[in-house]
Parts: C-alpha cells; sequence; structure tokens
C-alpha cells in the first residue's frame, strides 16, 4: 500500500492547523492591544483574559496536530 | 543543561543511524521501560493488563511525593507562625494567586469545599511539568492515559458536584438553559450531554498535546544537526532550542493554570446551574 499520500496530508494538515490557529491569535491579540490602548487600567484584566483565550485556540490547534502526527507515524 | 539533553539523541542517532533519522524523537517521547533510558524498571502483569512500572509512571511517583513532601512541611511551618519563610513564600503566593484569582471569581460561593482538590490539580500539573524540563527527565503529564485520569476524576468532581446539589435529575434538567422555544428543546438536550464529555475531553487533550507538542520541537531542531550532518547548523539550532525551552517553562505554568481554571468553571457552572 502506498503511504506517501499520508505524509503529503500531513504535511498539508500541519500547514492548515498552523494558519488557523496563527489567524485565530492573531485576531485576539489585535483587539487585546486596542482595548488596553484605550483603557490602559484594564491592561492586567484583559492580559488575563487574553492568555486564557489564546490557550483554548492553542489547545483546539493542537487537536488537529496530534492527528496530523498520527498521519505522518502511520 | 542543553548538552545533558542532546548526549542521548547523540547516543539513540547513532545507534539507529539505519532507521529512519526521526525515529529518535518518538522514542524520547514516548513511555519506555527503563528509567532514564539506561536503568530497568519493574515489570508487573497482572490478569492480563500491563502495570509495569514504566518512564512516566516512575516520574508519576515522583512527583506525588514532591508535592506531598512540599505541601506537608509547609503546613507544619503554618503551626508556628502565620508569617512563611523561605521556600513557603513561594508556595503560599502561588496558593493564594489561585484562591483569590482562579477559584473564586470563577466558582463562586462554597469554593472552599472544592479548593483542595483544585489546588492538588495546579501544583500537581505543574510539578509534573516543570519536571519534564530538568535534564534526563520525562514529563509524566506528556502521556495521554496520564492526562485522560486527570480529566476523568476531574469529570467525576464536576458531575458530582452538579448531582449532589441539585439531585440527579435535577441538574439533567438545570442543563439546558431557560428562555428558549420548545422546539429545540431536544437539540439543546443533545448538545448539553455532548458537552459535559467533550469538556473533560478537551482538557485531556490540550495538557498532553501542550507537553509533546514543545519537545518535539526541542528535539527537532536539536535533531536537526544530525540529519544535515553539518556543525554549521549547530549556533542556529541550540538557539533556536535554548529560547524554544524557555517557552517551555512559561507553557508548563500555563497549562497548569488553565486546567485549573477551566475545571474549577466547570464545577461554578454545574453548582451554580441558575445563571
Amino acid at each position: 500500500m502506498d503511504f506517501s499520500w499520508a505524509y503529503l496530508a500531513a504535511g498539508i494538515g500541519a500547514g492548515l492547523v498552523v494558519i488557523g490557529g496563527g489567524l485565530g491569535i492573531g485576531k485576539l491579540a489585535a483587539s487585546a492591544m486596542e482595548a488596553t490602548g484605550r483603557q490602559p487600567e484594564a491592561t492586567n484584566d484583559i492580559r488575563t483574559s487574553m492568555i486564557i483565550a489564546a490557550a483554548l485556540i492553542e489547545g483546539i490547534s493542537l487537536f488537529g496536530l496530534v492527528i496530523t502526527i498520527l498521519l505522518a507515524l502511520k | 543543561m542543553l548538552l545533558a539533553e542532546v548526549l542521548p539523541v547523540i547516543e539513540h542517532s547513532a545507534e539507529k543511524a539505519e532507521e529512519s533519522s526521526s525515529a529518535f524523537i518518538i522514542h524520547h517521547v514516548m513511555d519506555n521501560y527503563n528509567l532514564f533510558g539506561v536503568f530497568p524498571l519493574p515489570r508487573i502483569h497482572l490478569f492480563g493488563i500491563d502495570f509495569s512500572i514504566t518512564n512516566h509512571v516512575a516520574f508519576l511517583f515522583i512527583a506525588a511525593v514532591l508535592v506531598f513532601i512540599m505541601f506537608t512541611r509547609m503546613a507544619k511551618a503554618y503551626q508556628k507562625s502565620l508569617v512563611p519563610s523561605g521556600f513557603n513564600t513561594l508556595l503560599e503566593v502561588l496558593v493564594v494567586f489561585i484562591r483569590d484569582e482562579v477559584v473564586k471569581p470563577t466558582l463562586g460561593e462554597g469554593y472552599q469545599k472544592f479548593l483542595p482538590y483544585l489546588l492538588t490539580v495546579f501544583f500537581f500539573i505543574l510539578t509534573a511539568n516543570l519536571l519534564g524540563l530538568v535534564p534526563y527527565g520525562t514529563t509524566a503529564t506528556g502521556d495521554i492515559a496520564v492526562t485522560s485520569a486527570l480529566a476523568t476524576i476531574a469529570f467525576i468532581v464536576i458531575q458530582g458536584a452538579g448531582m449532589a446539589k441539585h439531585g440527579v435529575v435535577g441538574y439533567f434538567k438545570g442543563l439546558i438553559p431557560h428562555g428558549i422555544p420548545s422546539w429545540i428543546l431536544p437539540v439543546m438536550f443533545i448538545v448539553e450531554i455532548l458537552g459535559v464529555f467533550t469538556k473533560p475531553f478537551a482538557l485531556a487533550i490540550r495538557l498532553f498535546a501542550n507537553m509533546t507538542a514543545g519537545h518535539v520541537v526541542i528535539l527537532s531542531l536539536i535533531g536537526l544537526i544530525f540529519i544535515l550532518k553539518t556543525i554549521y547548523v549547530a549556533p542556529v539550532s541550540v538557539g533556536f532550542a535554548l529560547f524554544i525551552y524557555l517557552l517551555e517553562i512559561l507553557v508548563a505554568f500555563i497549562q497548569a493554570y488553565i486546567f485549573t481554571i477551566l475545571t474549577s468553571l466547570f464545577i461554578g457552572m454545574a453548582v451554580h446551574q441558575e445563571h
């Protein structure tokens, strides 16, 4: 059986996962920066919420990463 | 410190030169029957299930013993004076941070009953993550079995807390929010039941994937030197690997914090079902 398609799929999948995660966290960071600029006193609350949201988004992109690793290892 | 991480890679890569050149990555993040790859550990087979003490299990025990020792000493020190000194100051800062910023806002009232469990979860995950960054150490939480066990216990605590407060039937009735048209009730019910199971599953996968991904990146960067078979890529490789190593320390703290805050949020949502 030809397993090279699995490696190709793993590579393309990893790239897509990174695009999704990068776009999501970039948008999050942009709105966090803007909110901090509008109200510098709320910096600490905004920073905490930003870290929590970033970890959740990264969790989703790591789901996809686990699947691509499984593909590449088969 | 990085040298101690590179040396095992050198030995194994030299042995397995005839295999695929990335086999050492899998070898280093997977479970291993020998401690530190050298000392054989007891293998125990009971009823056909493999209960052997492997690398990850040994580091689980080490993390548990460390957390136990740290906190029993701290408890004894509190009996002498209310002001801590030495290492206990660090632990007190973290405990107060978890109690005031994590558990009290997300759990609401009645948080004292769940505080011991949440503090244990935070410090155990933190210790296990940090032990994996020590040279020759293995990340106990880099194993899907360990994180699934932690998530299963969280699931039991969440459902148990919800059912103890509202009764078994009342808990399921309270899962569905009020004030929605009755024709989407069945869909909402299915979605909420699925949500009950996917939330701890996501906790397990998030912790496991974050811990393993960091180690895989470090091993890949160092392994680049051997795959390309040139020494001139070493400054770049080691520099990047050092940067990722420092990022790993940050990720260790963040993942322990995220696990704790999400568990406390879910317990709060189960106990105070009336929003």
